[in-house]
């Protein structure tokens, strides 16, 4: 592959070293939906299904991929995470609560008055947030502009902006506003990640408005643009790191499932906004941390 | 740079090109956006002089105001250009959550506001921009007079207040009001003629009609009219325009924008409250525009000196004999 930059290191290393192993990710992951059932339950509010699909990539970014620095959010040469499908605010909030951003107590308080945690996320709330989304299609604009500023800085080798979209982003046309918009201003420190779980309010995206071949039109604008399974850990992260070392936009079309780690959602239609009643919580969670006793006991195995 | 002030008519769009050039050179961190119309709005000035820091992106307004988040969400004091139409009612939830709701700095210089815009008609002319603008929470709404308060207010934008700032400049060349540059807006309401018998309340392109009229009032009827430039609608300096109220005991509002949201409802606002006493407005009433030269859509809508001056004297013939004292508020 023509143009590749390095994969810079992880500025600060995170704590205990070696960068986490898929299987750590994967067991990262578990972490993440299990908070989210937690958090859902709790506000009996909020994108449970939408924030599950999300809930691999998420886990890739903030535990590998991104240059972070939770005690210093505002680091000016960190990585920029926009989550443009806002309404999976719970997968970041877990994401944050997990790496120190705020404490984890603070999770059980999505949702309701008196709480930073938004129903979908506030830059000038919460400590993590780049930018206020939850308005489908805004997300890659922003970061465009991020990314633009960051040029102005000197800091497009070192700062990459990764916008998390969803099925619904790309419905919405300032999504390719954006992506037109990267592709003219040749902006090489932009990833895109679609969370294509095929399932919206309404319906499937194919009887409600049909997205087609998402990576060929990210493509026909000018990006790079790969199509993964969004829950095969190793492609994630393949494609992750990929994507910072390329010279132009880099799309990646994440095909996920809606709901996943719960059966009882996983690809289902009819739960997107609804919370789980207590019912489907406790199953959720039983299956959950039977997953996560198994990811854990054979990270023990080898490990010992 | 000692700024140059205007002594012919021109148009306040011209104010904004240079002064967002001055800018440009003073700080590094202005950055300006157009949407295809940089011609137009001017910026294409500032785009000239700092290439790299001018994004011009296309037909496409909703991406550029989210663009103009993430751009101040990264330090940048960006000024988001273009037809006041666009820049209101195509991307107003873009301006809404990325830019108000996040209490950005980030400046809208939206030009070609109002029916004076011409011949491009309806579609192009923005008459309800202040109302959406001044609903919108944690927006500041600025509607200079003439050039050299335009060229001041715009400077003054980047060092005023963090929060997120709507400008509306016009496309025709305006008579001058202020013979400077002058050297600040201050609190927004400016009186520019005194008088005891009426309050006129007025902006951007009215201001300097407001004048004639008010010396028309005086020649033909020996009315003495103030006129009072309200260039800040929001926030609005509530206890200037109350003193006026209290002085006269009668207004008359005058703007080229619906008689509803706009600086009639902000003044009817304080006089409700405070000061119960009759406000006509002269505006839009409900209708759209329509196409001519930009003098013909004025004299079409009653947007003229005449126009102020038949609802002053509407206003006179129903002025209350009994006047109360104003109530004063906490707070100002």
């Amino acid at each position: 592959m023509a143009h590749l930059k390095p994969v810079p290191d992880p500025t600060p290393p995170p704590e205990g070293g070696d960068r986490p192993s898929i299987e750590q990710l994967q067991r990262d992951a578990t972490v993440l939906r299990i908070n989210c059932v937690r958090m859902l339950a709790v506000a009996k509010s909020g994108h449970l299904d939408s924030s599950l699909s999300s809930a691999d990539i998420v886990a890739a970014l903030y535990y590998r991929v991104l240059r972070h620095d939770p005690k210093n959010p505002r680091w000016p040469e960190r990585d920029r995470f926009v989550l443009s499908k806002g309404h999976a605010a719970p997968i970041q909030y877990a994401a944050l609560a997990e790496h120190g951003y705020f404490p984890h107590k603070d999770l059980m308080g999505l949702r309701s008055i008196g709480s930073h945690l938004q129903g979908h996320p506030d830059m000038n709330r919460t400590p993590g947030i780049e930018v206020s989304t939850g308005s489908l299609g805004q997300g890659l604009s922003m970061s465009v502009g991020i990314c633009l500023a960051l040029r102005l800085d000197g800091l497009a080798d070192t700062a990459h902006t990764f916008c998390l979209m969803s099925d619904g982003d790309c419905q919405e046309g300032e999504s390719w506003e954006g992506a037109a918009a990267a592709a003219h201003y040749e902006i090489p420190n932009i990833t895109a990640i679609v969370d294509y779980n095929h399932l919206q309010t309404d319906g499937t995206t194919e009887e409600v408005m049909d997205t087609g071949d998402v990576r060929a039109k990210f493509e026909a604008f000018g990006w790079d643009s790969v199509e993964i399974d969004g829950h095969d850990m190793n492609q994630v992260v393949e494609a992750l790191e990929r994507s910072r070392t390329l010279d132009k936009p880099a799309a990646i079309v994440a095909q996920t499932k809606k709901g996943r780690g719960v059966s009882l959602m996983e690809g289902r239609f009819g739960f997107h906004g609804k919370p789980p009643t207590p019912e489907q919580a406790d199953q959720a969670l039983d299956e959950l941390e039977a997953t996560l006793a198994e990811q854990t006991s054979s990270l023990e195995a080898a490990g010992s | 740079m000692a700024p140059e002030a205007k002594t012919e008519p021109t148009a306040t769009r011209q104010a904004y090109g240079q002064a967002l050039v001055d800018l440009g050179e003073a700080h590094e961190e202005v950055v300006a956006l157009d949407a295809d119309l940089a011609v137009s709005t001017q910026s294409m000035k500032f785009g000239k002089e700092y290439p790299d820091r001018f994004f011009n992106c296309g037909a496409a307004e909703a991406g550029m105001m989210s663009m103009a988040c993430g751009l101040a969400a990264t330090g940048k004091v960006p000024y988001a250009s273009t037809f006041a139409i666009f820049a209101t009612s195509r991307a107003y939830d873009q301006v809404r959550l990325g830019i108000a709701h996040n209490e950005l700095k980030v400046r809208i210089g939206a030009s070609h506001g109002g029916v004076s815009l011409g011949e491009d008609g309806a579609s192009h002319q923005m008459i309800e921009d202040i109302a959406l603008m001044r609903a919108m929470p944690k927006m500041q709404v600025v509607v200079p007079a003439d050039y050299n308060q335009a060229y001041r207010a715009v400077i003054e934008s980047y060092e005023g207040n963090d929060g997120p700032m709507y400008m509306r400049f016009g496309r025709p060349n305006t008579p001058i009001v202020y013979d400077d540059i002058p050297e600040t807006l201050g609190s927004g309401v400016d009186v520019l003629r005194e008088g005891k018998d009426i309050s006129i309340f007025v902006c951007g392109h009215m201001v300097w009609r407001a004048l004639e009229a008010a010396k028309t009032l005086e020649e033909e009827d020996g009315i003495e009219a103030e006129v009072v430039n309200v260039a800040i609608i929001k926030p609005l300096a509530g206890e200037a325009v109350l003193e006026s109220l209290a002085k006269t005991g009668l207004a008359v509002t005058a703007e080229e924008h619906r008689v509803v949201g706009g600086l009639a409802d902000a003044v009817r606002e304080v006089a409700a409250e405070q000061h119960p006493v009759p406000v006509f407005a002269v505006g839009m009433g409900d209708e759209f525009g329509v196409s001519g030269t930009a003098e013909a859509c004025m004299e079409h809508f009653g947007l003229t000196a005449s126009g102020i001056i038949d609802r002053a004297r509407e206003a006179l013939v129903n002025k209350p004999i009994v006047s109360h004292p104003p109530i004063k508020r906490a707070g100002w």
